[in-house]
């Protein structure tokens, strides 16, 4: 029997720290196995944010600099400035994106920063402990939120992405989840695509990912793929969000 | 098409995520537990495998290597 699988090239051997079922494992892959399939290894730069994938450098076998947090776009912005032959990605979640991180990634998407975002949406500050993030979802329970968010003191689930498509800097943002085996196919697709509009100098791209936090959703990790599908989705639907021809 | 998988026990942290999405329902979630004290995923050859990689497709930890032939 022949062997069809195997760790993808541009992951290096060590063991994820994440949770169980933790998405963030499941996006490392697909990053690095496009990474290899369009041979974009020498010329990959990382621009990580704060949050559990903070120590994504361990994983990556890729040239990566550790942003501040919420910094990672205003970084990317440097280092794609003057290397412009390279393909430079943030990695970053929704608190440090959205949250802190707003001021740099709007802008970055404003002047159409040649850069991609891959944006790990799940919902909570993961790292920290589980509290109320920008995109938490209304009446959804959080350390910080203990009664469920209460939209009149709180706020609405910000979508961040459909934001950045109101900005003309912005080329190709999509939403996708990894909660199921279709839905991880497309996820893939979706970064390669991300990375074609950079190749192409089409401008700003990015791909929001609906991923499970089985441990602060207090969830198993086969619910929290379904409460993704079930709840997650009616707030954030998946899909092309913007396009621009490239 | 006929296949078989591996599990490297090290890797699993037995979030059976690879059982709920095996289409011949071929991995269960065994009493073992590997050193970082997590339940261990186990395959049972058994009741078949079609080599599809789904399991490996949903797996986090790239704990499952796919064999078809
Ligand atoms: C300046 C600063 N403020 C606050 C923190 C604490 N902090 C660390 S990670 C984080 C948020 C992480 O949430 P998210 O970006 O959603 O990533 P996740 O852990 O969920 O993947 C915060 C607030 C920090 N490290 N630096
Ligand atoms: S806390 Fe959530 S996001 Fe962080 S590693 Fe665990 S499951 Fe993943
Ligand atoms: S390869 Fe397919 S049939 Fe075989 S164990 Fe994995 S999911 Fe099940
Ligand atoms: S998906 Fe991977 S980590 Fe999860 S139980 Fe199956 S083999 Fe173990």
């Amino acid at each position: 029997m022949k062997k069809i699988n195997s760790r993808p090239a541009s992951l290096k051997e060590a063991p994820f720290h994440y949770c169980p079922g933790c998405g963030h494992s499941i996006v490392h892959r697909l990053v690095a196995e496009v990474i290899d399939e369009m041979k974009l290894r020498e010329k990959s730069i990382c621009s990580l944010g704060v949050g559990c994938a903070v120590v994504a450098y361990k994983y990556f076998d890729v040239d990566t600099v550790e942003a501040p947090h919420g910094r990672a776009a205003a970084v990317a912005t440097g280092i794609k400035r003057v290397r412009p032959e390279n393909i430079v990605f943030t990695y970053q979640g929704d608190g440090d994106l959205a949250a802190i991180g707003t001021a740099e990634t709007l802008h970055a998407a404003n002047r159409g920063e040649l850069i991609t975002v891959i944006f790990i949406n799940n919902a909570v500050y993961g790292m920290t402990g589980g509290q109320m993030a920008p995109t938490s979802l209304v009446g959804q329970k959080t350390t910080t939120s203990p009664a469920g968010r209460n939209p009149l003191k709180e706020g609405y689930p910000l979508k961040f992405s459909e934001v950045l498509a109101l900005l003309g800097g912005s080329s190709y943002l999509e939403r996708v989840a990894v909660n199921n085996p279709a839905n991880i196919r497309k996820a893939k697709k979706a970064i390669a695509k991300a990375f074609q509009h950079q190749k192409k100098k089409s401008g700003f791209s990015v791909v929001e990912i609906l991923s499970p936090c089985p441990t602060n959703w207090r969830m198993s990790s086969v619910e929290s793929c379904r409460w993704i599908d079930e709840v997650m989705t009616k707030v954030y639907p998946l899909g092309v969000i913007k396009e621009k021809k490239c | 098409m006929k296949g078989t998988i591996h599990i490297k026990q090290e890797l699993c942290k037995g979030c059976s995520l690879c059982m709920e999405f095996c289409p011949k329902g071929s991995i269960s979630l065994s009493k073992k537990l590997n050193l970082k004290g997590y339940f261990l995923a186990e395959f049972d050859d058994k009741k078949g495998c079609t080599g599809c990689a789904t399991c490996a497709l949903m797996c986090p930890e790239i704990a499952i290597e796919v064999y078809r032939g």
